[in-house]
């Protein structure tokens, strides 16, 4: 465990690959960069010392060591993707149909695999602990295996000189040598600087190179992924994230979810319009809409008041003092703004909910009679209606939702979905009358009655659906992105060149060396080469595959 | 090892260190939020949001804080749920000898139609206040999702406990017990 001293006199850290300064492989750590005698060298990280492949002593090392990994950050990678698309093959627990419960519903519309799914907690897998942890240990990863690669080849590239040990120089996949006494070293500067290279020269040895920064790239996409991860971590944040969700039916003012009892609105109007297919202004849809056997929406919208909450300090439930703030129109991606960065969405509704209904008391036999008609107003009924006649009668019970359960009548919810009525008919000088009453049910409660109390006609209003939103994280989730698009344009768009010429006694020796694009790499250096004198190195790789090639077909090319 | 090795590795350990809590400390600060109900808003042994209510039937309100030195049982409950029905008259039995002792109770009714709470009062006969959340902003405030839902009040202002269905007259009688102030 020591610092290894090259022949150059550079000292290396421990675990070093080639040498920081001329690059020579030293032998006790090739397998590190999996390297073979008889091969050419990987380049990997310049051959720099990865410190989680040399020491592991405290526990604080081992965790760093696992989390740096490669292996174990593409592990991390596949189990979250698989984790991901199996939470795609039911549906998740929040698009179920309302009212169902989740304990019973996935085994119910699923079976085994369905209770399964639930039992394992995919039914709510985006938002779970263990999927949390997941993507928390890939954050972890990227982080610390970015760190533990960025750091050792950034000083080695800095260390690097441009004098390299014989042994790296013929281990290049570009390499050449040259037996020539005559060569034009002023022009081959010339043309290597016109190329846009930076010479770098020690006692005659020449190191061109450009593009260094492409080899950040990575790093600076990693750093783009982590802000995007710390981004999305501030919705938990109250103050940054809100998203809340308010149904409202016409008339009714509501306190506004999420503003802590400030805001309150009203929906004035809930209004669905319709393209009108003989409109001049639809004629280019015209066709379209003649396809379409239902009318196509062309419009949802909310017209609501807003109001502010004046008696401080809020109680909830106290009867608030309101002022009114604006008059807003509310249309689908066009919400109304609050003035503390809250937006109201129109998200949903529900149209032709019952508010009313008209009655008329007739004979039992005779529909055509008529004893006078009533209103009865289903979230305020009365107890009583008096006709004109001077018949009472007494709304003995009232049921918004119903339903019949063995005969009796039960209630299940408290808005008028389904009204039904016990009422008392009491017609002067007469025994009074018991009927039940609801939509498309009227039941003579003795058998006896003489009259019936008919639905003649009722009222209706919309309810409208509204999100609440408030998200200050997504100017730093974008901020996040945008450095990761530039991490990503900064190593795919540019690639990390290196020419070194080493002059000899009897000529020179040529070696090249890219992270990506070698075509290009040959091109320029053959054309930095032109009219010099030295001869174009051959890429020693293809040469090696050809022969391989050859090998197979059982053509010798020597 | 030269002492410029040593002093490298103890910084790499103190930064590896340091590092690694942060991040640590992050991932725990998430876990710990999405585990979090968002409803679970009062929880037991934490104070009572305050609230002001119209009591049923009058123009009277009861505000939670008038009340600290009692003990007050808050019973969340509609006329459409069947289990609530079922407590009712336990706490109509049990509600004049609390009363004596320092117990208020407030049943917070979470209907919108009048009507149909006078007539579910008088077909129960139920003397203790209900009160109306007619919006359902207490409803929130305390994160009820199943009804009924009881909060146990302690004098001082505390949630002593919380129950989620319907409770049993013994039941009942013990938690009340729990939360009367002592004479």
């Amino acid at each position: 465990m020591s610092r290894i001293t090259c022949e150059c006199g550079h000292v290396n850290p421990e675990g070093t690959v080639l040498c920081e300064a001329c690059g020579k492989p030293f032998e006790e750590n090739q397998h590190l960069n999996d390297n073979k005698p008889e091969q050419l060298l990987n380049m990997r990280y310049d051959g720099s010392a990865r410190r989680s492949q040399t020491y592991q002593r405290t526990f604080v090392d081992k965790v760093w060591n696992f989390f740096s990994s490669v292996k174990i950050g593409v592990s991390i990678i596949i189990l979250l993707v698989v984790a991901s698309a199996v939470g795609t093959i039911f549906p998740q627990e929040m698009y179920l149909p309302p009212g169902s419960d989740p304990t019973t519903h996935y085994e119910e519309q699923y079976g085994m695999l369905g209770q399964i799914y639930y039992q394992l907690g995919f039914h709510n897998l985006y938002s779970s602990w263990w999927y949390l942890l997941i993507i928390a240990m890939l954050g972890v990863s990227i982080v610390i295996a970015s760190i533990d690669r960025f750091i050792p080849l950034y000083k080695t590239l800095r260390k690097q000189k441009p004098k390299r040990h014989v042994n790296f120089m013929k281990k290049q996949r570009i390499f050449g040598e040259t037996i020539n006494e005559n060569i034009d070293y002023s022009k081959l500067r010339k043309n290597l600087r016109s190329k846009r290279y930076k010479l770098f020269e020690e006692d005659g040895h020449l190191l061109a190179e450009k593009n260094r920064f492409s080899r950040w790239g990575p790093y600076v996409n990693h750093i783009g992924l982590i802000l995007v991860l710390l981004g999305s971590m501030l919705r938990f944040v109250p103050a940054m994230y809100m998203d809340e969700f308010l149904w409202i039916r016409e008339g009714e003012t509501k306190e506004i979810a999420g503003t802590e009892g400030k805001y309150y609105i009203e929906n004035e109007d809930f209004i669905l319009e319709t393209y009108d297919a003989n409109d001049e202004n639809n004629s280019q849809f015209q066709e379209s809409l003649q396809n379409q056997a239902n009318p196509v929406p062309e419009n949802y919208q909310t017209n609501a008041v807003i109001y502010k909450r004046t008696d401080l300090p809020i109680v909830p439930g106290k009867e608030p003092e309101l002022e009114k703030v604006k008059d807003a129109e509310a249309r689908v991606n066009h919400p109304i703004q609050l003035e503390n960065g809250i937006s109201l969405y129109q998200a949903s509704y529900q149209l032709n909910e019952f508010q009313s209904m008209t009655f008329k008391l007739h004979d039992k036999g005779n529909e055509d009679t008529n004893y006078g008609e009533f209103t009865v107003d289903l979230t305020e009924p009365k107890d009583e209606y008096t006709l004109d006649d001077g018949t009472v009668v007494r709304l003995d019970r009232y049921y918004p939702e119903f339903e019949l359960d063995d005969g009796v009548p039960t209630q299940v919810s408290k808005f008028p979905r389904n009204p039904a009525f016990i009422f008392e008919v009491q017609r002067p000088g007469e025994e009074p009358e018991v009927s039940f009453a609801g939509i498309g049910v009227n039941i003579d409660a003795t058998g006896e009655n003489d009259y019936k109390v008919g639905l003649v006609d009722f009222g209706v209003r919309d309810v409208t659906g509204l999100t609440v939103k408030r998200d200050y994280t997504l100017p730093f989730i974008a901020f996040g992105a945008a450095i990761f698009m530039i991490g990503v344009i900064q190593g795919m768009y540019w690639n990390h060149r290196r020419i070194w010429i080493q002059p000899k006694e009897t000529g020179v020796w040529v070696a090249g060396h890219t992270n990506k694009n070698w075509f290009a790499l040959k091109k320029d250096i053959d054309q930095t080469l032109e009219d010099t004198g030295i001869e174009p190195p051959v890429d020693q790789q293809e040469e090696k595959d050809k022969r391989e090639r050859g090998k197979d077909d059982g053509i010798s090319t020597d | 090892m030269s002492e410029q090795t040593v002093n490298k590795k103890k910084r790499r350990l103190i930064f590896r260190t340091v590092l690694l809590l942060v991040m640590l400390s992050l991932i725990t600060f998430a876990v710990v939020s999405a585990l979090q109900d968002e409803d679970v808003t009062v929880a037991e042994g934490s104070e009572a949001p305050n609230f002001s209510l119209k009591k049923f039937g009058s123009d009277e309100t009861v505000e939670l804080k008038d009340l600290r030195g009692k003990g007050v049982m808050i019973n969340f409950w509609a006329t459409y749920c069947e289990p609530c029905k079922e407590e009712m008259p336990y706490m109509e039995d049990l509600y004049p000898e609390y009363k004596e002792k320092g117990v208020e109770i407030l049943a917070v009714n979470l209907d919108t139609t009048d009507i149909v709470v006078r007539q579910f009062m008088e077909e129960y006969q139920l003397t203790f206040p209900i009160l109306q959340d007619k919006d359902g902003q207490v409803m929130n405030l305390y994160g009820i999702k199943p009804i009924p839902t009881t909060f146990f009040i302690n004098p001082d202002g505390t949630v002593e406990e919380k129950v989620i269905g319907p409770l049993t007259l013994s039941k009942l009688e013990g938690h009340l017990q729990d939360i009367a102030p002592s004479s």
